[in-house]
């Protein structure tokens, strides 16, 4: 018998480890001399009050969706990937050289093999801590660590001395040509009479990302495949004596992780910045392991964390336009999630598993 | 390659090498109890600006080690309560350590000191100054052993012996007495050593608390002994390469020491030349800052050796009810 009602594990957890999160925040933001208050409404009224604001919101978010469903898959096979970054990193290069090397004659074309390259990029940086995990048993969390500094390493070395442009002193690609440019929101929603904010950055991926949250949800729950990535997550024994093979299962769970955290280039690189640079994941695939814990490794909490947290990113980058607060709160607030919803869990499960046996208990 | 060029790389291999020392042999203490710890960077990091600053404010420079190693405990002991008290994820409570300390360094130096989230500059008395071993200056004209003892072994700060000297220590720590015995046992098989009768958390309390303690000097050094105050995520990654040191020499402490040499000396060798050419074929400065996740990840592989962590490493202890 379980001892708390689903609904609990699923809502009240979260939801008590963020107001936690909120209140250490709004601590921090009092210790530094700032109204917690005031801050809140600036971050609400930067990143939610306008098109503008939510064309970031939903920019930022698009980028989570990516690299917290990459999270949640690995998470349910009972890996832990905190190579997100470097796997996006790789993307990223993947959809540079689609979008570079080959004319496109349309944008549609561009995104569908742009999408493709970014994921097999993304899945073969996976697949090296994947191989050694699976078959050597070298922790991926520790290869995966190694993988991301080690992708930063190719990633300046092939925009330094092979991709950059003659005479050009930046370390980036050149620009993408016009004919790969995605879509923004503002031009896909102005035919159906709806103004959004010209200037903001949210584009078709957003549409590619929630595709993806769904493909995940029938993956994970519709498909043997899903079924069978989950068994060894709960037991690894249980799932060999199953007929499982756990060496296929952590290859295929990682190679769909890193693919997916590598598709989140089509997003910063093709419908952002149009161009590879340095430092073009921003820490995103950091914020994956955040966002997957906060939404309990399931795509629609990976949806609504990944959104909750675009929004903490526009505010905070509102905060620091308009107030002393530097954008490195938003690092903090980050870290606390963390810390409640991941390490600190049983600090908030344990008290609350007590009341909830102990109104059973009153009821029987 | 001229002969001073050599002591000259072998000099910064040991400056640098000193923060990955302190760092591996905190990590050492943690993980040989069975405590993974990916908060390395971060203990260093939060202790790099504490320390700073203090020294900055007070202009002593003890008073900012001492402040650095107490913000490095503080962490410490968060990552006790969450993998220890409420048996939690130690890898994702290393990630929150990591990002707390870096979002909190910059939120706090930018309310004190209002320069874009660095301390001030730090002058004498807040630093750490060289330590001229004797003799030294006299004996610096005997050919060969007069530049090597005086340019390379002295010359130091103090927190740069203290890490070398920390290396016999952990070992005698580890293998000679009581407590380093239940240390290994309880990172090897916590419930042996809880039927002895010993306190499993009260055991790993203490390595975590030794590594906060390292990490703290570790932190301190970086800010106010190789360089003059602290800048923003000025660790730079050097506590993931203590941890690939760690690996590198699969939790010894002799080993552990020979590992951070000698990826000090790869951060020695790609500061001073940007690109290396050997027989025609140019290594680019990049291949330098990836080789030590890359020799990390081939040992890990067991291509080379197996690295086995300890066998109770990362898992919580749940005493039997």
């Amino acid at each position: 018998m379980d001892k708390m009602p689903k609904w609990a594990d699923v809502v009240l957890i979260p939801l008590i480890s963020l107001i936690l999160a909120a209140l250490l925040s709004a601590l921090v933001i009092l210790g530094i001399g700032e109204d917690p208050m005031a801050a809140v409404k600036l971050m609400v009224n930067g990143a939610l009050g306008s098109t503008y604001g939510w064309g970031y919101t939903l920019y930022y978010a698009t980028n989570f969706m990516f690299t917290g469903l990459a999270v949640a898959v690995a998470a349910h096979a009972g890996l832990f990937n905190i190579g997100g970054e470097g796997q996006a990193m790789l993307g990223g290069l993947g959809v540079a050289l689609v979008c570079l090397l080959i004319p496109w004659p349309h944008w549609t074309l561009a995104l569908a093999v742009a999408a493709l390259g970014a994921g097999i990029f993304g899945a073969a940086w996976a697949a090296i801590p994947a191989y050694l995990q699976a078959k050597r048993g070298s922790h991926i969390v520790i290869t995966t660590i190694m993988f991301n500094f080690i992708a930063a390493a190719v990633l300046n070395y092939v925009l330094v001395n092979v991709l950059r442009p003659e005479g050009s002193m930046d370390p980036a690609t050149e620009r993408f040509p016009e004919a790969v440019h995605l879509p923004s929101l503002h031009e896909l929603l102005a035919p159906i009479g709806i103004n959004f904010s010209k200037s903001a950055p949210a584009n078709v991926s957003l549409l590619v990302a929630m595709g993806a949250c769904l493909f995940v949800w029938l993956l994970i729950w519709r498909t043997p495949l899903g079924y069978e990535i989950r068994s060894l997550g709960k037991s690894e024994p249980g799932a060999r004596y199953a007929g499982i093979s756990s060496v296929r299962i952590i290859m295929i769970a990682m190679l769909i992780s890193g693919a997916l955290a590598g598709m989140m280039a089509v997003n910063n690189v093709m419908g952002e910045a149009e161009r590879l640079v340095l430092n073009a994941t921003e820490g995103a695939g950091f914020i994956g392991i955040a966002v997957a814990l906060m939404g309990r490794n399931h795509p629609f909490g990976v949806f609504l964390a990944a959104i909750l947290f675009g929004f903490l990113y526009q505010g905070g980058a509102e905060l620091a336009l308009w107030t002393s607060i530097p954008r490195e709160l938003i690092v903090v607030i980050q870290a606390l999630v963390i810390l409640f919803t991941g390490a600190l869990d049983n600090m908030v499960r344990m008290p609350l598993e007590k009341i909830f046996l102990a109104v059973r208990r009153g009821q029987n | 390659m001229e002969f001073l060029t050599i002591i000259q790389i072998l000099d910064s291999t040991v400056r640098l090498a000193t923060p990955l020392l302190l760092a591996c042999l905190a990590g050492l203490y943690s993980e040989r109890a069975g405590i993974f710890d990916i908060g390395l960077e971060g203990k260093m990091l939060m202790a790099a600006f504490f320390s700073a600053a203090v020294a900055a404010v007070t202009g002593n420079v003890w008073l900012g080690l001492l402040a650095g190693i107490a913000s490095s405990l503080v962490l410490a002991g968060l990552h006790g309560v969450a993998s220890i008290t409420f048996r939690g994820n130690q890898l994702i409570s290393g990630v929150a350590i990591n990002f707390l300390a870096a979002g909190m360094t910059v939120l706090i130096a930018q309310d004190w000191f209002q320069q874009g989230g660095r301390t001030p500059s730090l002058f004498s008395g807040g630093r750490f100054t060289p330590i001229t071993l004797p003799f030294a200056d006299s004996l610096s004209g005997v050919p060969v052993l007069g530049p090597v003892y005086s340019e390379l072994l002295s010359g130091h700060s103090v927190l740069v012996y203290i890490a070398f000297l920390a290396v016999p220590a952990t070992w005698w720590i580890l293998f000679r007495t009581r407590f380093g015995l239940r240390l290994r046992a309880v990172g090897e098989n916590p419930a042996a050593v809880d039927t002895a009768g010993v306190s499993v958390v009260g055991l790993r309390y203490g390595a975590v608390m030794i590594c906060g303690l390292l990490c703290g000097i570790a932190g301190a050094y970086l800010a106010t002994a190789l360089q003059a105050g602290f800048v923003k995520d000025m660790t730079a990654g050097r506590g993931f390469i203590a941890l690939a040191a760690l690996i590198f020499a699969k939790w010894r402490p002799w080993h552990a020491m020979g590992a951070c040499l000698l990826f000090g000396l790869l951060q020695a060798i790609a500061l001073r030349f940007q690109n290396i050419e050997l027989g025609g074929i140019v290594i680019p400065v990049q291949a330098m800052d990836a080789l030590p996740y890359v020799l990390t990840v081939v040992i890990l592989a067991g291509f080379v050796g197996k690295a086995i962590p300890p066998r109770a490493g990362g898992q919580p202890y749940v005493k039997e009810r």
